[in-house]
């Protein structure tokens, strides 16, 4: 009966936002159900989430309008019926958040070290960035420059590394942990592998000791042990130390996620470039690296993400990153009972580097597969 | 004799495990001369030309190629392989970077050539296997023909004096074999040295020089392509033929 001419058009309600609800949401009645209880539960949650956190909340005055300097002055201290959170501990140890107690006077040190990381990472996050080659030799020389930026020296006042603290050593720890075990992982998997038996045994052993212990452990190692190894009157930094401990740790990983790419690469591949006359490193850095990290960048941030997070076990050795710093703000009597705030704080700023470097994992994955099928057959 | 031979096995001896898989192979290949392997498959061939530029090692015999022999020296080896292309049967094309890096990476990497040079090379190289316009695709968006073909672009763009073909068509559907071959023939005809595993007969009988026979690790008969097919002297020859032939 149809017109030749007519253009079927597909069935009512299968397109567009209806389509969409029905097949997501309301598919068949289980669905609805559930679909109807989850909206419920956001219903009664996200209002008073956002009660909390802002619309009822204290940033820096009370609802009397006074100052807050302690915790007494909160409004739901004051009056326990209204307020919400109260932000203004945050606000009033911010400084220490950020910077630990590094010296006022020399804190810009610090804030031009955050901007120059900014600028370090902006090559690596965007392929197509102008005058990429020229930020990347930046990228190379900023850890020298961090280095003498942040601890002192060439001209500029030492400040020891006891003064550090926050987000300063949270970043410094795992910035340095994640860009140091890269490079380390790449030799531990490719010397696991190796046909001579002295490297790979060693190699193995070193990964496999560093996997079988506990991160705390390593950390007591690097404290109480590490100085021990050192010639006499060489007193090396604890955050030095600290990071010794967390860049071994931080490589065992990393070599047996990127040796497990590796295990993927075709053993075609190897002979493709043996065969053209490369060497052993021509071929691994040129046809067989590229490869195998391509296939490792999931788990590579995975671990990495994971290292980040585990920087907040340098607590117990006494060193004071983002979660320290809170937890000595609740110790303060001022602040006693702030709990929530500043949890939620330090899970936020801890969210926000997490999923960033979550989200750039899934654009470079998405990048690198453009034009490129990985079964070349 | 063996002064012109470019290639020379002696009394090749090869295990996996306990696998005798090629057992006193002697032959002797000279310059320009296109040899065709065959036999079924376990017999050793593929294992035979894989020796020839280390891609496996043999254990017993020698194996000298242009003067060098083949030892544990790595320098020896590396030599070796500058002399020798391969084609493989699953090509091994670099699948990150596209059919004109392909081509140029060798080049600019093992013999310093500077990039622009290595570019042209490579547009030579893909003008002679006919497929120049597929430069800046990657390997996953050609055929197999096509990638078989930049495969062989890649090898002789490092101009090597020999080279080895392991079973080129094999992986390939019956339609792109003969693009193949084409260029397989161009190159037999421009005075390549070539060592040639496969199984198309007519590809031996237009191109080959000399026939090998292998089966269970050993040269079973070597021949002239006239003499192979239509007098062979060994029965194991004589099955062989009858079957691959009656397909």
């Amino acid at each position: 009966m149809n017109e030749m001419n007519e253009v079927r058009k597909p069935p009512v309600a299968t397109t567009g936002i209806i389509g969409w609800l029905r097949i997501n949401l309301f598919f068949n009645w289980t669905n609805s159900l559930i679909t109807l209880f989850v909206i419920y539960c956001l219903y009664q949650f996200i209002p008073w989430i956002l009660d909390w956190t802002i619309f009822s909340a204290d940033f820096k005055y009370n609802y009397l309008g006074e100052q807050i300097t302690n915790q007494e002055m909160c409004s739901r201290n004051l009056d326990p019926e209204n307020g919400g959170a109260c932000w203004a501990v945050i606000y009033v140890r911010f400084y220490q958040f950020i910077y630990g107690f590094y010296p006022r006077v020399e804190v810009w040190r610090v804030n031009l070290a955050y901007v120059m990381l900014a600028f370090a990472l902006l090559p690596l996050l965007y392929a197509k960035l102008p005058y990429r080659k020229y930020f990347l030799y930046f990228t190379y020389i900023f850890p020298v420059i961090a280095y003498f930026l942040l601890n002192g020296g060439l001209g500029f006042t030492e400040v020891s590394t006891n003064k550090w603290g926050g987000l300063l050593v949270t970043l410094v720890l795992g910035c340095t942990g994640i860009a140091l075990a890269f490079p380390i992982g790449i030799m531990l998997a490719l010397g696991r592998r190796s046909k001579l038996p002295v490297i790979s045994m060693m190699c193995t052993l070193f990964i496999e000791f560093i996997r079988g212990v506990p991160l705390i452990t390593l950390l007591f190692f690097g404290m109480v042990m590490l100085p021990l190894f050192l010639p006499e009157g060489i007193d090396m930094d604890g955050l030095v130390r600290v990071l010794v401990a967390v860049t071994l740790f931080q490589s065992a990983y990393m070599a047996e996620v990127i040796r497990g790419g590796l295990q993927a690469i075709p053993p075609g591949q190897y002979e493709a470039a043996k065969s053209l006359g490369m060497s052993y490193w021509r071929m691994n850095l040129l046809i067989i690296l590229p490869q195998a990290i391509r296939i490792s960048i999931p788990p590579i941030v995975n671990t990495s993400i994971g290292l980040f997070k585990d920087t907040t076990l340098v607590i117990i050795v006494g060193i004071l990153d983002l979660l320290g710093i809170g937890r000595g703000t609740l110790a303060d009597t001022n602040w006693l009972g702030l709990s929530y705030e500043i949890y939620f704080f330090v899970s936020l700023v801890f969210f926000i580097f997490t999923f960033g470097m979550s989200r750039y994992s899934l654009y470079l994955e998405k990048k690198l597969k453009t034009g490129i099928n990985m079964g070349a057959d | 004799m063996s002064e012109e031979s470019i290639i020379s096995l002696k009394n090749v001896n090869k295990w996996f495990g306990d696998f005798h898989v090629l057992q006193d192979v002697n032959l002797e290949v000279k310059k320009k001369e296109r040899i065709v392997v065959c036999g079924p498959s376990g017999s050793g061939k593929s294992t035979m030309i894989r020796c020839i530029n280390r891609l496996e090692e043999h254990q017993e015999g020698s194996i000298i190629v242009d003067g060098i022999e083949l030892t544990g020296n790595l320098k020896n080896i590396d030599n070796v392989r500058k002399e020798v292309g391969m084609v493989f049967q699953q090509f091994n094309l670099f699948p990150h970077l596209s059919v004109k890096e392909n081509i140029t990476l060798a080049p600019i990497w093992v013999k310093k050539m500077p990039k622009a040079e290595a570019e042209e090379l490579a547009m030579r190289q893909l003008e002679i296997v006919k497929i120049p316009e597929q430069a800046n695709k990657y390997p996953g968006q050609l055929s197999g023909g096509q990638q078989q073909r930049v495969a062989i672009a890649r090898s002789l763009a490092m101009n090597p004096n020999i080279m080895l073909f392991d079973e080129p068509t094999s992986a390939l559907d019956p339609e792109m074999i003969k693009e193949v071959l084409d260029v397989m023939v161009d190159l037999a005809n421009g005075g390549m040295t070539m060592i040639v595993v496969t199984h198309e007969m007519g590809f031996a009988k237009t191109v080959a020089d000399r026939m090998v026979f292998m089966d269970e690790g050993k040269i079973v008969e070597e021949a002239s392509p006239d003499k192979f097919f239509n007098n062979p002297e060994s029965d194991r020859t004589k099955l062989f033929l009858s079957q691959i032939l009656h397909q």
